[in-house]
């Protein structure tokens, strides 16, 4: 006995919508459980308290103030990058393209050992950071560093991609109007590369503000000094467990309100 | 087009298939899992593999952390044999969840000392310089017991004749890194990083020692760490657990652990055999 | 200020670009040709996008590009306008149009004063407000000329200004364009693969052919005596090329062609062995069934397509299979005399009287 063609179609057409289902509830149990979970075991009635330990706001404090100068050396140093990436060719540049990405896919921690290895004191660069007062290791700066080297890909590729987007019509024509490839950058290749440009610093934000790995390995545990958030979560996880989770809470709303921006600053195009 | 859907939802199927298998594994019968002390990394290795070569066909699996880290983990559900920390107040919590089948054993004592990297770029020459304004040290945080050891130990010497009484304040006020384990401390002082670091005194021998420099610590104000040993309830493999802690204890496993810079347990003390 | 350009280029496609141009001040010089034949890339060279492996481009005294001399776009007298118009998406028409005055650091009381100007020359004072995206294609077009001309260039390079627009558009602009072009006193260079734009604004045109300038000159020239058959079939010319064969002495000349042989009335030119013969569509009988004998120049082939011409079809050109391939244009009513269909075979003669050959 055979099917008719339309209800073999039904039963195909049933059979995907189940499985997407199927899969979604998967991907909701795998994402969405987990910070669930935690926005549920917030210690509501000790939370005033919680927030006004010296450890929680020792630690949101260092870390807005180290992502933030983080992701403006990011996009300082990396916008100049991004463009010369995508509008000049020489040779050995697939290289720099992927040492560039590279921090996006190491370890972090192996990241903090490169750190070490490099700025620290015994270091590759180390005498020479000496020679200029500088000691890098166990300082905020070292926080700054870590979460900027394993944040600017983030920053760096998109932009790269979002600059490369820029009809280069537009820009001969600006050339061929007078202008410099410095003005034409400014006045023409930046405004129409924005969004790219926006959501690489947010994404790089986010990453320099959940930055652990690096940190601990380059910069070190020292409240107040270097012990950013991600960090204190991992000490108070084995001191007070209500307190590990206000913190991460309040990462995850810090997260979570730095992406929701970008959203809304760049709403979707419509099909 | 039919090959590659075939294809990927038999990855997919297959990675599914290997995630839930996972869920529920246990390591193998023949498998004994121990979560003991960084500091007992050199120590306890050698002795796991004279376990393993005393029973062909059985496997040791260590899990070297912070002692507060394992107990952690202990505590949230984790499955092991053996516990060993480097104090009796992780012992102590892990017993207050109910893990413990029976009493816990004093298996080995400890002591501090200080360590310097071999270059010694601080110049520090005797405890008093650690209180040096400028000296970078890095300790373990207070929840590692050797942390919880230094902090104890600092306020011995700040009692003690010719260190003053802000002894303690000055050299905590010199950290610059507090370390969830022991082991980190070791690395940033090999590493020339660090100034200084307090650690046991297994830590700075062997292959370590090499690196570092070592200062002494008066006995007085030194704290014994003592080490705990126990079984735990829910082990998968009860006999494998109890022959190993024997073995820790045995005439043997004091040898090596001697070896390793521990100091045996005193005979006596608490020593009941599970 | 006269342009002379000399420029060789050769890509890693392999396509070689060699040419010779010029054209004096105040004129236009058409650059013709199909996809392909290097016209827009000529453009580019004279713009200084890129730069050409040897030659020489200058204008006026000014040498742009020599054995020593380089002079990069912002630096050279020109104003560019690419087919799409390449407008800058993110600013309004006023500052499209001021873009090149201010990156050259005018003074914002000149750049108010000449934008104004232009913007009112060219009719944009309404919509100085808007963004490209908001404007029509003949609008979009206005801004262009003006962004590039309101800099004063002595040079203006205009790649197929008129592909990008709709038929009507297309019509009146191109009146429009016309006076522009013609007031303008530098000098102009227009890119099309259109004949009729072509004859309207060429004082000089080149014919592109594979990076090559395969006939250059004025439009009465290449309308009447085209030298290739790509020029030819531009202008709507039959072009047979042959060597001579005999030169009589009452001004007949008999030339010898792979098809066969071909008499012809009259000759011009140097009087070489390779000659042209061009005949006009309109000199070109078609019967039925062979004409008597006497019919010179015959040629036997099928109806290919037959396409009646605008505007109403009065005229009908008619391709033939022949060789080599014939266009002639008949009346509607000889199509129907004579029952012509595709597929149909046909005859087709040339009085000797109606070609014209030259070498």
């Amino acid at each position: 006995m055979s099917l008719g063609v339309r209800t073999r179609d039904t039963v195909a057409a049933v059979a995907v919508r189940v499985a997407l289902g199927v899969a979604m509830a998967l991907l909701g149990a795998l994402l969405v459980l987990p910070l669930l979970a935690l926005v549920l075991r917030v210690p509501l009635a000790t939370l005033a308290g919680q927030l006004g330990k010296r450890v929680v706001v020792q630690a949101l404090v260092l870390s807005l103030e180290a992502s933030l100068i983080a992701t403006l050396v990011v996009v300082a140093l990396g916008l100049p990058a991004a463009y010369l990436l995508a509008t000049r060719q020489f040779p050995g540049k697939k290289v720099v393209e992927v040492v560039l990405d590279l921090p996006m896919v190491l370890p972090p921690t192996v990241g903090g050992l490169a750190l070490l290895l490099a700025f620290g004191r015994a270091g590759l660069a180390g005498g020479a950071l000496q020679l200029l007062g500088l000691s890098i290791p166990f300082t905020t700066l070292a926080v700054i560093v870590a979460q900027a080297f394993m944040a600017a890909p983030f920053f760096i590729g998109p932009v790269r991609a979002g600059i490369a987007l820029v009809d280069p019509r537009v820009q001969e024509v600006a050339r061929t109007l007078g202008a410099t490839e410095s003005y034409g950058f400014w006045r023409v290749v930046l405004p129409l590369s924005l969004p790219s440009i926006v959501a690489g610093t947010a994404m790089a934000g986010a990453r320099a503000l959940g930055e652990f790995g690096a940190t601990i390995t380059f910069a070190g545990n020292l409240p107040g000094v270097t012990q950013t958030m991600p960090l204190a979560v991992y000490v108070e996880l084995q001191r007070d467990l209500d307190t590990a989770i206000t913190l991460s809470v309040l990462l995850l709303l810090l997260s979570f309100g730095l992406l929701l921006a970008l959203r809304a600053g760049h709403p979707e195009r419509r099909r | 087009m039919g090959f590659l859907r075939g294809g990927c939802l038999g990855l997919t199927g297959a990675a599914l298939a290997t995630f839930a298998a996972s869920a529920g594994r246990l390591p193998a019968q023949s498998s004994v899992t121990v979560f003991a002390a960084a500091s007992l990394t050199d120590a306890f290795t050698e002795l796991g593999k004279r376990f393993e070569a005393s029973r062909p066909g059985v496997r040791v699996q260590f899990n070297f952390a912070g002692s507060q880290q394992l107990a952690l983990q202990l505590q949230q559900g984790a499955r092991a044999d053996v516990f060993a920390p480097a104090d009796q107040r992780w012992m102590s919590a892990v017993k207050d969840s109910g893990l413990l089948p029976a009493d816990p054993v004093i298996f080995a004592e400890n002591r501090l000392v200080v360590i310097l990297p071999r270059s010694n770029p601080a110049r520090i020459g005797r405890l008093e310089d650690l209180a040096r304004k400028g000296v970078k040290l890095v300790v373990a945080a207070e929840a590692v017991p050797a942390g919880r050891y230094t902090r104890e130990m600092l306020q011995r010497l700040a009692a003690a004749p010719g260190f003053g009484l802000d002894y303690d304040a000055h050299v905590l006020g010199n950290v610059v890194s507090y370390e969830d384990n022991v082991k980190g401390v070791v690395a940033k002082v090999q590493l020339g990083e660090a100034d200084a670091g307090v650690v046991y005194r297994s830590d700075a021998s062997g292959a370590a020692g090499e690196s570092l420099k070592v200062i002494a610590i008066p006995e007085a104000a030194n704290p014994i760490a003592t080490y705990p040993i126990a079984t735990l309830k829910g082990s998968p493999s009860p006999e494998l657990a109890r022959a190993f802690v024997d073995l820790v204890l045995s005439a043997e496993g004091q040898g090596v652990l001697t070896r390793f810079g521990l100091k045996p347990a005193p005979i006596g003390t608490g020593s009941s055999r599970p | 200020m006269t342009l002379e350009a000399r420029l060789t280029r050769r890509r890693s496609t392999g396509f070689t670009l060699d040419v010779e141009l010029a054209a004096p001040a105040g004129s236009t010089l058409v650059l013709a040709g199909e996809s392909g034949s290097g016209k827009s890339t000529v453009l580019r060279l004279l713009a200084g996008l890129e730069r050409p492996d040897a030659g020489r481009i200058a204008l006026g005294g000014a040498v742009w590009f020599g054995a020593t001399d380089w002079l990069g776009p912002g630096q050279r007298d020109v104003g560019w306008v690419p087919q799409d118009y390449a407008l800058f998406p993110h600013l309004t028409v006023r500052e499209n149009v001021e873009f090149g005055l201010r990156a050259r650091r005018c003074t914002p009381g000149e750049v108010r004063r000449r934008v104004g100007a232009a913007l009112e020359r060219f009719g944009l004072a309404d919509l100085a407000g808007r963004h490209p995206v908001e404007l029509s294609g003949g609008q979009q077009q206005r801004v262009a000329l003006a962004r590039a001309l309101v800099v004063e260039p002595a040079l203006l390079l205009l790649d197929e200004p008129l592909a990008a627009l709709d038929l009507q558009t297309r019509q009146t602009v191109r009146g429009e364009l016309r006076s522009l072009v013609a007031g303008f006193p530098g000098v102009t260079v227009f890119v099309t693969h259109s004949p009729i734009e072509a004859m309207l604004f060429g004082d000089r045109i080149a014919v592109l052919e594979q990076g090559r300038v395969s006939q250059s000159g004025g439009r009465e020239e290449l309308l009447t005596r085209p030298r290739s058959a790509y020029v030819a079939q531009f202008m709507g010319l039959n072009l047979i090329q042959g060597r001579v064969l005999e030169r009589r002495p009452d001004g007949v000349t008999r030339v010898e062609t792979v098809d066969g042989n071909v008499t012809v009335a009259g000759t011009e030119g140097r009087g070489g062995p390779e000659l042209f013969v061009a005949v006009s569509p309109r000199d070109i009988t078609l019967y039925r069934s062979a004409p008597d004998a006497s019919a010179q120049n015959l040629y036997r082939g099928r109806v290919l397509e037959m396409v009646p011409e605008p505007p109403f079809g009065e005229r009908v050109r008619v391709v033939l299979d022949t060789h080599p391939r014939l266009v002639a244009e008949v009346t509607r009513s000889a199509v129907q005399h004579l029952g012509l269909g595709e597929g149909q075979e046909v005859y087709a003669s040339f009085k000797a009287t109606g070609a014209v050959a030259y070498g």
